[in-house]
């Protein structure tokens, strides 16, 4: 990992001196070239990635098209995509092989999409998620590398993370989210005044300092510790990056606009909780996106063995999978579907809040590429081939949307490849054993 | 005032010998009031494990550094744990996110600032300023020096020293005050890795040529968070400083006196929280249309009433360990009381109950928490409880149902003909594909059954009366009562806590050794399976501290106990 030991030496070198934040300039990634200019301030607008995470699948018969291309008929668990479906790409189709290791239920699905890698135990990620790697290619010049967040509560539900005992915890708590955005450290990029404040001048000085002291630190270390500390200092990277950001003039970005402090309110999986919940904190994420906070987020609706509940039902929305009758007349389980239906107009919720947001004349959500998906594709038998997934946006047209595109059995981490690609990551295979491959979706390209 | 902020005072305020908790003779750090940098130990050694604080040792420490009035408040990463192992082990393994260090970050601040405040930093700052509007390298170092030594739990190295004096001076010049400066200084140490990790360093073992030993101050960390779940005090580090935690009678004497002291308490709380899953509770939640007397309150106390029964059962009462399993006393709170239906003379607070054996409450698995934890939102879960019981008290993990299991046979709880869970789960287990795990779990949570989704008492299920027999490994018994004899008598019971007592002290699963947990059990059966004598046994044992380097692992460290 490589330091801009260039501008910490600058930093330092004026720490005492008066006019810090004009001898700044503006930090590379803002001019990575990655956007299109804005009309109004001739900035570039930044291409956003994130993902969006449902737990127990669908019933397939009643979700996926059954035609491919851009004029499939829609099944009426997709409906309510209607409205931004011209946005908006359907997968299936694509296998998850483990290659003889067990099928960890409601485990292997999610973490075969995220890291192209079969679990062999349940010991955390058995590898990097790309939306890690995607975020150290487009979000290390921003305050947040990544955002994650769960709108069911729980800190530990969460598929995000470097491998092993590194997870990148969630946020659960609207008011905790708006604090940590909008709080203390938040510069309002449309705000004429900017004064640097001398304790954070002080602040970035003494973080540069423990960054020196690595040499000292990683002397004998072993590898697996190494690891951790290698983990330790990209985290202190995001903390150093935070106090530059403060001490740099933000360039005015149109469509930030800070919103209100959200006030303390219950977290917990229950179903309508739950949908206030993820309307709050995806209200604030938007923001966060438009005001250029972060570049890469990750959103678990719920969880894989979904804890969702309903006042008044005994269950669980995982046990209704299991244990619900499937209704032979209807051809699904209808208790166990109720949930589903919630989840599909959150995500719906979700990409039009995204859409919401004018950018020059793109919107948010076409500045970013979202993609959905869950851990099984069947719950009832925890099925993980055929898994669902959408993608939504374009990231900044560098998608084709609109489509249902079928995988014809080919490996689920052609997705995490292309996605990976489309944002920039320079790799031209990714995934281990049967899951490795260097077959992007040609579909998605445009 | 905590204990060893009581002994930085000392230092801080008189230079003089160190009273508090150094017994015998005041340290020469002590004495001198800045103890010499180290090259035994510090960033010298070989490090063979780095363990991640977990959220109440970050806590107890502060406490104890900088005295309870220091608040914290944050949010903290939760370490991940590996399953059917302890977060001791998941810490090992545990590294830092950004959302986590931008989290630690902000603790570390609000804790500095406090601790250097106008209320505050007299009992720390043992020196004036030249000018407190400038920096003051002197006054600076006598501050963080003996901090440091607290903080890193070990003497700072002189690179640290003078690295952190730096710091202030620094930081003192543009914010235009020294006290800012020991502020910006101190919440970079309360951020580095040798704060958030218990670093453990080793050393060569004069015992084993070619083989390392944890050296002594790694030793002072292990026996203070394992025993008290906390920072090493001033007993600790100056023994430490002596050598004498590699001496096996001194080491046999601090530990003794450690579990012999109150506050092992908070290392017991500790233990069992983690052996038991505590942070469970975390996400506990029940449906308010079944359960509508839960609440959060109720949910703090269920936690509190098997800790509380735990610390008095072993520790007041140096009880057996086995009886944990059988005893009928207990302590109850009103949120409790109204759950169990049984009066309390105080409207506030804890107060001792006993339960009558018709009341079928024996041991910490009759308990509410324990009951309530192991079952679904709204009804009780026989499957659940039992597999808790196999892979958390008797250590036999129970697989997953396989990736493809059928549920077709699975239970319909509207159906009429099957209105207890019994006969539900009997038709489950009649499918071959599905008996050969739910006869492991099963007949052990159906002894529970006439305790519903929250622990409360109840003899029907849907209007038919519940027939409450159970059996573990071929033993048939009746209800609560009965299933806590069984679990006294079965030699699982004690194994798998002398097991987790070792991988709780060494990070490492006990599962490769057999032998020394056997050996643990046998001394533990010895004396009455008292929980001190066995914490007291691992603390001294001399494998739990010997380090293997595997040859075959290209530079990677790993502890591996001797077998």
């Amino acid at each position: 990992m490589a330091f801009d030991l260039t501008r910490r030496k600058a930093l330092k070198g004026l720490v005492n001196g008066a006019a810090v934040a004009v001898g700044i300039p503006l930090l590379d990634v803002f001019l990575d070239g990655n956007g299109q200019a804005l009309a109004a301030t001739g900035a570039r607008v930044p291409i956003r990635f994130g993902t969006w995470f449902w737990g127990l699948g669908v019933n397939p018969s009643r979700f996926y098209p059954t035609t491919t291309g851009t004029d499939y008929e829609m099944q009426p668990e997709l409906a309510p995509i209607t409205p931004l479906r011209h946005k908006i790409n359907v997968l299936g189709n694509f296998n998850v092989p483990l290659d003889g290791a067990p099928n960890l239920p409601h485990r292997s699905g999610g973490v075969a999409v995220r890291t192209g890698r079969a679990m062999t135990a349940d010991r955390g990620l058995p590898g990097e998620s790309f939306d890690v790697a995607i975020s150290d290619q487009i979000g290390s010049g921003t305050r947040f590398r990544s955002l994650e967040i769960s709108s069911s509560g729980d800190p530990r539900n969460s598929l995000s993370g470097r491998g092993g005992g590194n997870l990148n915890p969630s946020e659960v708590s609207p008011a905790a989210f708006y604090t940590r955005l909008f709080g203390t450290g938040f510069q309002d990029p449309n705000s004429a005044e900017f004064k640097p404040d001398p304790l954070v001048i002080a602040r970035r000085s003494v973080l540069s300092g423990v960054t020196e002291q690595r040499q000292a630190l990683e002397r004998s270390l072993g590898s697996a510790d190494r690891a951790k500390l290698d983990q330790y200092f990209t985290s202190l990277r995001q903390l150093e990056n935070q106090l530059e950001v403060q001490l740099t003039k933000p360039e005015p970005l149109q469509a930030c606009l800070v919103p209100k402090p959200v006030a303390d309110r219950p977290v917990n999986a229950e179903i309508e909780t739950v949908m206030e919940n993820h309307k709050l904190m995806t209200r604030l994420l938007v923001m966060a996106l438009a005001c250029d906070q972060t570049r890469v987020f990750n959103m678990m609706f719920n969880n894989g063995a979904s804890s969702l509940t309903r006042i008044g039902s005994t269950i669980t929305h995982h046990q209704l999978t299991h244990e619900e009758v499937l209704d032979t007349r209807l051809g699904y389980q209808p208790e166990a579907t109720y949930f589903l239906t919630k989840i599909m107009e959150a995500w719906v919720d979700f990409t039009s809040a995204l859409d919401g947001v004018q950018e020059g004349d793109r919107t948010l959500l076409d500045n970013t590429l979202v993609f959905a998906h869950s851990e099984t594709e069947f719950a009832k038998f925890h099925t993980i081939d055929n898994l669902p997934m959408m993608t939504a946006g374009s990231a900044g047209g560098r998608i084709k949307t609109g489509q249902y595109i079928d995988g014809a059995g080919t490996p689920i981490s052609r997705v995490g490849l292309t996605l990976q690609q489309v944002m920039g990551v320079p790799l031209d295979r990714w995934g281990s054993k049967s899951m490795e491959t260097n077959k992007p979706v040609g579909e998605l390209s445009a | 005032m905590s204990r060893i902020r009581r002994a930085a005072l000392a230092l801080a305020a008189t230079g003089a010998v160190l009273a508090g908790c150094a017994t015998d003779t005041g340290s020469i750090a002590a004495a001198t009031g800045e103890p010499p940098a180290t090259t035994v130990s510090g960033l010298s050694g070989q490090v063979v494990a780095m363990r991640r604080l977990t959220r109440s040792q970050y806590l107890n420490s502060i406490a104890d550094i900088f005295g309870p009035d220091i608040k914290v408040s944050g949010r903290f990463e939760p370490i991940v744990r590996p399953v059917h192992e302890m977060i001791a082990s998941g810490a090992r393994a545990s590294s830092i996110s950004p959302a986590g260090l931008e989290q630690f970050d902000a603790m570390a601040r609000n804790i500095a600032a406090q601790v250097f405040d106008e209320t505050h930093r007299g009992q720390f700052v043992p020196c004036a300023p030249a000018n407190p509007a400038k920096a003051d390298a002197a006054c600076a170092s006598k501050v963080l020096t003996p901090l440091g030594r607290y903080i890193f739990r070990r003497p700072m190295t002189t690179a640290e020293q003078a690295f952190y004096v730096r710091q202030a001076s620094d930081a003192a010049g543009p914010t235009g005050s020294f006290y800012k400066g020991l502020e910006l200084a101190l919440s970079a140490m309360l951020v580095s890795p040798s704060f958030l990790y218990q670093v453990e360093t080793a050393e060569p073992d004069p015992a084993s040529p070619g083989q390392l030993r944890l050296d002594n101050y790694s030793r002072a960390a292990r026996l203070s968070f394992m025993l008290w779940n906390t920072t090493p005090n001033e007993t600790l580090l100056s023994a430490a400083e002596r050598g004498q935690l590699t001496d096996p009678a001194r080491l046999e004497a601090i530990a003794s006196h450690m579990v012999e002291s109150r506050r092992f308490e908070e290392g017991v709380r500790a233990f069992f929280a983690d052996m038991l899953l505590f942070e469970k509770f975390d996400e506990l939640a029940k449906d308010p249309v079944v359960y509508p007397y839960f609440n959060q309150e109720l949910a703090k106390s269920l936690p509190e009433q098997m800790l509380r029964t735990i610390v008095d059962h072993l520790l007041t009462r140096d009880g057996d360990y086995r009886e944990l399993f059988t005893t009928n006393r207990t302590f109850m709170d009103r949120q409790l009381a109204s759950l169990y239906q049984v009066p309390v003379r105080k409207s506030e607070g804890w107060q001792t109950y006993e339960f009558q054996p018709g009341d079928d409450r024996a041991g910490i698995l009759g308990q509410a928490g324990f009951l309530a934890l192991y079952s679904h939102s709204g009804r009780s879960s026989p499957t659940l409880r039992g597999r808790a019981i196999r892979e958390l008290l008797m250590c036999q993990p129970v697989p997953d149902p396989p990736g493809d299991v059928n549920f077709t046979a699975v239970q319909d709880t509207s159906n009429k003909a099957m209105p207890t869970a019994r006969i539900r789960l009997t038709a489950h287990r009649t499918d071959p594909v599905c008996a050969g795990c739910h006869m492991i779990t099963d007949p052990i949570g159906l002894s529970l059954e006439r305790f519903d989704g929250i622990g409360a008492f109840r003899t029907t299920e849907n209007g038919a009366r519940i027939d409450y027999s159970g059996s573990v490994d071929g033993v048939d018994f009746m209800g609560a009562n009965g299933l806590g004899k069984a679990m006294a008598e079965n030699v699982a019971t004690t194994q798998c806590v002398a097991g987790r007592a070792l991988e709780y002290a060494t990070a490492h699963p006990s599962d490769d050794n057999y032998r020394l947990v056997d050996a643990l059990e046998q001394k533990f059966a010895a004396q009455n399976y008292s929980i001190r004598s066995l914490f007291l046994d691992v603390a001294t044992l001399p494998e739990a501290y010997q380090v293997k380097l595997d040859p075959l692992d290209g530079g990677k460290t790993s502890i591996s106990l001797a077998d």
